[in-house]
């Protein structure tokens, strides 16, 4: 039997889904476990269990200055750059994208400036943003915004203008103004695409916030990892970096969620 | 005055004519078929029906009213594909053949109850009542070019315009959709203009058959000349209208 028509049982499956995370983790194990045994004192790769008391400690003991338990004020202040900044990447990119798409006017006046700001490398824009907005809020979520709304407009405009020409003269000849045919015929079409833009962007929307994060902040998890970073605390970072990727993982999953139940018609077939 | 009328037409992309020198009356009522090869103008013709595009010379008028400039309520279209809106039920779209004039194109309380009432009762025509509730994607070919039909005549235009509306389609479920066109017909007047590929279809359901190709022809320069119509058959009585002459007027029997 040829390998591509070769399909592993579910039991099976799932087995080998595991085993990446599996070798990771036994990799970390063994080059810990080798590290310890030279030097017990080693922070480079602590132990699991090492790991998991810092975890412990960091979710559940509050900070003794500020009586505040940090990794949780971290994650609120993040989440909510990101959740703001995602927002309104989403609400620019989504008229933008619809008006690009559907009226020429805005498409032949808008389409070049968008792929060439596109191009401009947003972390470049950091120290402009910084000079211009401050160091506070404001330049993180604009860095986020700056970041992954081009890619979003191309993204969206693209989808509107792929919905079939026939649909759109159909609307028509029922007598569609062009209010009715963008939010009754684009509209509920692009909203599945842009839960799907947003889910890819979020890893983008991460990075530039823990970058401006890094640079110039006094809370969020980026900042707190590049705090620790300067006493090689590995624990706390592992710590960290693993929470972000839970934090990552779960968004994703629930904007899956989300697009699957309201839109109902995107899976519907014979 | 006929009802739709046609007067000189020429259509040109980049100075190459496609059709030229079309000149056509359509009495109300009428099923007009067209039909012709492949690249003879005849989707050129139905999109200048349909307004979709601007002739280069020429008008296209209904009951001598303006030239349309756009897409509208009087002309109602059915496509191949893509004709009805996947993201609606199969209620929501007959609907929206109502609900899309208005500012918001939608309607609310009364009046969308009055609206499913109605709709209810062309999907009970069409025979779709059984999957009011379902998304277009779930129907078939036939199913969902019937609903095309019935949301496009939801919206009453003054033409119907089928741009090859059976082409997807299997054999069987071809002839099905024949004969549902037929009945509807029967039961409510409407003009209407299809373009086929299929000769026997287009003679089967049309009261005339147009063809359209090139009456003049370059060979060194073959898309130098655009198409007009070359052939305008009657096509009632099975194609052959004067076969029944002697027993409609019987008084003419007498010369024989």
């Amino acid at each position: 039997m040829r390998l591509i028509n070769r399909v592993p049982s579910r039991p099976v499956g799932l087995l080998l889904g595991a085993l990446p995370f599996a070798a990771i983790l036994a990799a970390y194990v063994i080059g810990s476990e080798i590290r310890l045994a030279a030097n017990p004192a080693d922070k480079l790769l602590p132990a699991l269990d090492t790991v998991r008391a810092t975890a412990v400690r960091l979710f559940t003991e509050a900070d003794r200055r500020s009586g505040e338990i940090l990794l949780w004020q971290d994650t609120l202040a993040s989440l909510r750059r990101l959740v703001l900044g995602v927002g309104i990447a989403a609400l620019l990119s989504l008229s933008a994208g619809m008006a690009i798409g559907l009226l020429p006017y805005a498409r032949k006046s808008l389409t070049g400036a968008v792929a060439v700001l596109s191009m401009v490398p947003p972390l470049a824009l950091l120290p402009i943003l910084f000079i211009v907005f401050g160091l506070g809020e404001t330049s993180k979520v604009v860095l986020i915004v700056i970041g992954i709304t081009p890619f979003m407009i191309r993204d969206l405009s693209q989808r509107v203008l792929d919905i079939p020409a026939e649909q759109i003269v159909k609307a028509q000849t029922l007598g569609a103004s062009s209010f009715v045919v963008a939010a009754r015929v684009a509209l509920p079409q692009v909203l599945p695409r842009l839960i799907s833009a947003v889910r890819l962007s979020l890893g983008s929307a991460w990075l530039f916030l823990i970058a401006a994060e890094a640079v110039a902040a006094d809370t969020g998890l980026g900042y707190r990892i590049f705090l620790v970073r300067r006493y090689l605390a590995m624990d706390i970072i592992l710590t960290y970096v693993i929470w972000i990727t839970l934090l990552a993982f779960v968004i994703d999953w629930a904007l899956k969620r989300l697009s699957q139940r309201a839109f109902p018609w995107l899976g519907a077939g014979l | 005055m006929s009802f739709v009328t046609v007067r000189d037409l020429w259509q040109s992309y980049d100075g190459r004519p496609i059709l030229e020198r079309v000149n056509l009356d359509v009495e109300e009522g009428e099923f007009v078929s067209i039909v012709g090869a492949s690249g003879c103008g005849k989707s050129t013709f139905l999109r200048l029906l349909l307004a979709q595009e601007q002739p280069t010379r020429g008008a296209i008028r209904i009951e001598n009213g303006p030239r349309a400039r756009e897409p509208g309520r009087e002309r109602g279209v059915v496509f191949q594909r893509y004709s009805v809106f996947p993201h609606m039920t199969v209620r929501d779209n007959i609907v929206a053949g109502e609900a899309f004039e208005t500012p918001w194109g939608r309607f609310r309380g009364k009046r969308l109850r009055e609206a499913r009432a109605r709709a209810d009762a062309i999907l009970e025509r069409i025979g779709l009542s059984h999957v009011a509730r379902n998304f277009p994607a779930t129907l078939s070919g036939g199913m969902q070019q019937r609903l095309a039909i019935g949301q496009a005549l939801a919206a009453r235009p003054r033409i119907l315009l089928l741009d090859e509306p059976f082409g997807a389609l299997d054999p069987g479920t071809r002839i099905q959709m024949h004969d549902f066109l037929t009945e509807l017909r029967a039961e409510t007047p409407m003009t209407v203009f299809m373009v086929t590929h299929d000769l026997g279809e287009g003679f089967k359901l049309g009261d005339r058959v147009l063809v359209f190709d090139k009456p003049r022809w370059d060979p060194q320069d073959p898309a130098a000349f655009g198409a007009t119509i070359t052939y305008d058959f009657d096509a009632r009585e099975g194609g052959i209208p004067f076969q029944g002459l002697l027993d409609k007027y019987p008084s003419l029997r007498a010369a024989e």
